[in-house]
């Protein structure tokens, strides 16, 4: 789904990152469980969610960055 | 020994058959002494283009290539960035298996298509987004 976004919107950028391969980006993230969603280094997605949930959290790591 | 077994890719060209509209890069970064699974995903790669004449393989080797990877922001390999008529900021870092694979091959349809399949009101509500986002999803192999 953030894929989804990214082709959606020139603004957004969505990389997938196989938590094993990257072991101190997952230790940087606290990726404790999977499915985690990362936002602008900021906001934290946990697990599946359904669409209109991310793009809530989308949204509130917008404007707090603005 | 091939990554795809043969029926996966029968079936995998007729969906590039059925679903590719134009063409898409799958621009993949390696580096010469190649990483823990830097050669499976090249070899993924380079199965996928073999599969339809619209999707192509350009491996880079991250070191070499520094340039490129730079003006792709790839800053860790293995990495995959999926490109269509544009780079719509679609990259892979990891080998995509699994559930992954899944994923690389509806994001190569939607980026062939420039279509993003999501709802009419995510639609409207990322069209308000002027800022850069940058979104990182943690997976883990399945």
């Amino acid at each position: 789904m953030a894929h989804r976004l990214a082709i959606e919107s020139e603004h957004i950028r969505a990389d997938m990152v196989e938590a094993m391969e990257f072991p101190h980006l997952a230790n940087k993230y606290q990726v404790f469980g999977v499915p985690r969603t990362v936002i602008n280094e900021t906001t934290h997605v946990e697990g599946m969610v359904p669409e209109a949930t991310l793009v809530e959290a989308l949204l509130q790591a917008v404007s707090a960055g603005e | 020994m091939p990554l795809i077994a043969d029926k996966d890719r029968e079936q995998l060209q007729k969906i590039f058959a059925e679903n590719l509209t134009a063409p898409v890069k799958l621009v993949m970064f390696t580096q010469e002494f190649e990483c823990d699974f830097c050669a499976e995903t090249r070899q993924l790669v380079e199965e996928l283009a073999a599969t339809s004449d619209l999707v192509q393989a350009e491996v880079y080797d991250f070191v070499a290539d520094k340039a490129v990877a730079e003006s792709y922001g790839v800053d860790k390999i293995p990495a995959i960035a999926v490109v269509g008529e544009r780079d719509y900021g679609v990259r892979f870092y990891g080998i995509p298996s699994g559930y992954e694979f899944s994923t690389l091959i509806e994001d190569i349809i939607n980026v062939s298509r420039g279509e993003s399949g999501l709802s009419e009101a995510t639609v409207a509500a990322v069209a308000d987004i002027h800022t850069p986002v940058h979104l990182q999803v943690f997976v883990t192999p399945t």
